[in-house]
């Protein structure tokens, strides 16, 4: 080690490794991932949305969940902002996602004709 | 897809107390478990070190989430990557239920063992992967003596740490930068840091944990040390029996010299330090440190008097500054945030926490940092979960064989370095042993000191002999053959071996018999002035059983429990036990359905 700052360097890099396991209040994917969801699909869409989370480097998690009663509509994914409702997509492809994660995740602009729920928590 | 971004992060404690309940084969399960489902690229494992709650091991927490899973088997693999993993489903039997509300609780920090509990020194045990230096630094790990030995000179680390009023964690509670200035002022051209890792009091854990959980924070915190004293070679003094985390110890090593974090011209400075593992043989005066040293040294483990001290002439003859483990794990917390945050935690007279391991008849039985100053009934109580069984608490010992047993009226007490000294116990490495109304008083001081007397090395008389007679007596009280003046001759003894032993094996010895006799001299009265153990412990003071004829149903289930078939009777009659024969066990009294056995 040469000096403080390389350290530093290392610790930036190094604390993305360690970003799921200090998730509280950060924003997330969530995935329906219930029978319904994997029948439909999901287990593509979760491992679409987890490659271009890290593609993208966002500090967001990505996460499953069990059947939300969207069973008409998987496979569905939740976008989960801090202090904003939590908008339910359904029908969702992989194509899909990375627009939902682009628009919505990253420019904070909801993708109206995909959304299927507003949960108001 | 990039391997190192994973949804989920599976931690297992793989501290010494869940490898004994079976932690490797169910991380083996949940891999394969993982592979089968293709999950291997999604879901990262990583072993910790102890997460402290060792009753419910082994534990397991799923992040992101943060569910907390207690007392994972093999076979519950399935299920979790199943339902939870795949489909976040978490499962419910597998969550803490809460005792007294009968909850299942999903998240550790909710928990009451977990709420009172305030992490320093344990900050990332459980938390991180102890074998990957990256997980270390990526909490902010060597930034200390980065910033130390970039910004600061030793003096000035030597004063953030007088003024953190940080005191040893290892048993006298000596303030640790005062420690430190009389290493650096002592004249010398070379000097030696050593960790004090020969952690033997009966029960305690704590420096293990850290060791096994955490072992860059140990590192980080000695070469601070040796910077502040003007060293650059150092040891960790560890037993030979603590082996996995003398393995973590030395993975840790070898990654903080491939990083350049020991070795030469650390951080670009002129500052070089060099550390080694020295394994002890398990001798427990090896734990004092001038015996520590001439075992280092490759002599036999014996103290030596003191002064000088080893500041002045320690290891080789040269300043040497030695700490334990505990109390070096506090000081990157203390250079990186600074002496004024430090001291919001704690007393005025003791700042910071104190791990302590708890013990004997407690339910929650495991390893809890707090800050200084709550008090004994909240670590039993709240955190520990009360006593066994739903027993009546007699007492807790604290400070393992140097230290004293408190009764019932003084768990109110706060805890702090000097409240214990006043009420005859220490802070000693902070292993609490609690007991309940079955326990012996004088049976435990017993215990104790028999301990110390098979550990005292034999150089000084007073350690030799004195403990040997002072254990006699104590033998042959709980045997019903005490005398009168037992109590007075014993008290004489503990003062005189106190006072002329040479280190502190001996100087402390007498402390569990003087505590109890404080605190518990009736018990001690009775036996031996009415050859009866009130506890109903000591089995050589304890009458034959006998069977209430009318009360007996003759089911014959008291004959089957008594192991040396001293009870006999025919089916449907009363039975009857051998006066002779009965061992006083208790066996029969337990299984009897109707409670017709009495003593």
């Amino acid at each position: 080690m040469k000096s403080l700052e390389e350290l530093k360097e290392l610790r930036e890099r190094f604390q993305k490794d360690l970003r799921v396991r200090k998730a509280s209040d950060k924003p997330k994917v969530i995935v329906g991932m219930d029978s319904c969801g994997i029948d439909a699909g999901a287990r593509e869409i979760l491992k679409k949305a987890l490659t271009e989370i890290s593609q993208r480097d966002l500090d967001v998690v990505v996460t499953q969940t069990a059947c939300i009663g969207e069973c008409d509509n998987e496979p569905t994914v939740t976008v989960d902002l801090p202090n904003e409702p939590k908008i339910v997509y359904g029908d969702v492809t992989v194509d899909k996602v990375e627009k939902i994660i682009v628009d919505h995740v990253v420019e904070g602009n909801i993708v109206k004709d995909l959304v299927v729920a507003e949960l108001n928590e | 897809m990039d391997q190192s971004i994973y949804r989920s992060h599976i931690l297992i404690c793989g501290g010494t107390g869940c490898v004994s309940s079976g932690c490797k084969e169910v991380r083996s399960s949940l891999e394969e478990e993982l592979a089968e489902r293709d999950l291997v690229n999604e879901i990262k494992v990583i072993e910790t070190g102890c997460h402290g709650f060792c009753e419910k091991g082994p534990l397991m927490i799923v992040y992101p989430e943060g569910v907390f899973y207690c007392k994972v088997q093999p076979e519950d693999m399935e299920e979790v990557v199943e339902e939870h993993i795949l489909k976040g489903k978490v499962v419910e039997r597998l969550l803490y239920t809460d005792p007294t509300t009968g909850e299942n609780i999903p998240s550790y920090q909710e928990i009451d063992f977990y709420k009172k509990q305030q992490r320093t020194a344990l900050i990332n045990c459980g938390y991180i992967d102890p074998e990957e230096i990256k997980e270390y630094i990526a909490t902010g790990g060597y930034e200390a003596i980065g910033k130390a030995l970039t910004e600061m000179t030793p003096q000035e680390v030597i004063d953030e740490v007088k003024e953190s009023g940080l005191r040893g964690r290892g048993g006298g509670g000596f303030p640790t930068g005062l420690k430190w200035q009389f290493a650096s002022d002592a004249e010398g051209d070379k000097k030696y840091v050593i960790c004090n890792a020969d952690e033997g009091d009966p029960g305690a854990f704590m420096d293990r944990s850290i060791l096994e959980g955490d072992p860059h924070v140990l590192i980080e915190g000695m070469i601070l040390a040796a910077y502040a004293v003007g060293a650059d070679e150092g040891y960790v003094y560890v037993r030979a029996e603590y082996p996995l985390a003398i393995k973590r110890l030395r993975v840790a090593l070898e990654q903080a010299e491939e990083n350049g974090l020991l070795g030469e011209n650390l951080f670009g400075t002129d500052f070089s330090f060099k550390l080694r593992i020295k394994e002890g043989a398990g001798a427990f005066v090896c734990g004092e440190e001038t015996a520590l040293m001439a075992s280092i040294e490759g002599e036999r483990g014996m103290p030596r008097p003191r002064p000088p001290f080893p500041a002045e002439k320690g290891l080789w003859g040269k300043p040497t500054n030695i700490n334990n483990v505990e109390t070096y794990a506090n000081v990157p917390a203390i250079i990186k945030e600074g002496a004024e945050a430090y001291k919001q935690v704690g007393t005025e007279g003791s700042t910071g926490t104190k791990v302590f391991a708890l013990t004997g008849k407690i339910n929650n039985t495991g390893l809890a940092e707090v800050p200084m100053g709550i008090t004994m009934r909240e670590i039993i109580y709240d955190i520990g979960g009360g006593i066994n069984e739903g027993k009546e608490f007699k007492a807790v010992q604290i400070g393992g064989p140097s230290g004293g047993c408190l009764p019932e009226d003084k768990l109110d007490l706060t805890i702090d370095y000097d409240s214990l000294l006043e009420v005859g116990a220490m802070m000693g490495s902070g292993g609490l042993v609690v007991m309940d109304e079955d326990t012996c008083m004088v049976d435990v001081a017993r215990f104790f000191l028999d301990f110390t007397q098979s550990e005292s090395c034999g150089k000084c008389t007073p350690c030799r002999i004195g403990t040997k007679q002072m254990l006699d007596i104590l033998e042959r009280i709980t045997v019903g053959e005490g005398q009168e003046g037992d109590i007075e001759l014993l008290e004489r003894l503990a003062e005189n071996i106190k006072s002329t032993s040479l280190c502190g094996l001996g100087q402390t010895a007498p402390n569990p018999v003087l505590s109890t006799l404080r605190y518990f001299r009736d018990e001690y009265e009775a036996h031996i002035y009415e050859q009866t153990c009130p506890a109903g412990a000591c089995e050589e003071l304890l009458g034959a059983y006998v069977i209430d004829g009318e009360a007996c149903v003759g089911c014959t289930v008291c004959t089957e429990a008594c192991p040396v078939d001293a009870i006999a009777g025919e089916a449907k009659e009363e039975h009857l036990i051998d006066e002779d024969a009965c061992i006083a066990c208790g066996a029969c009294v337990d299984k009897c359905p109707v409670d017709a056995i009495t003593q």
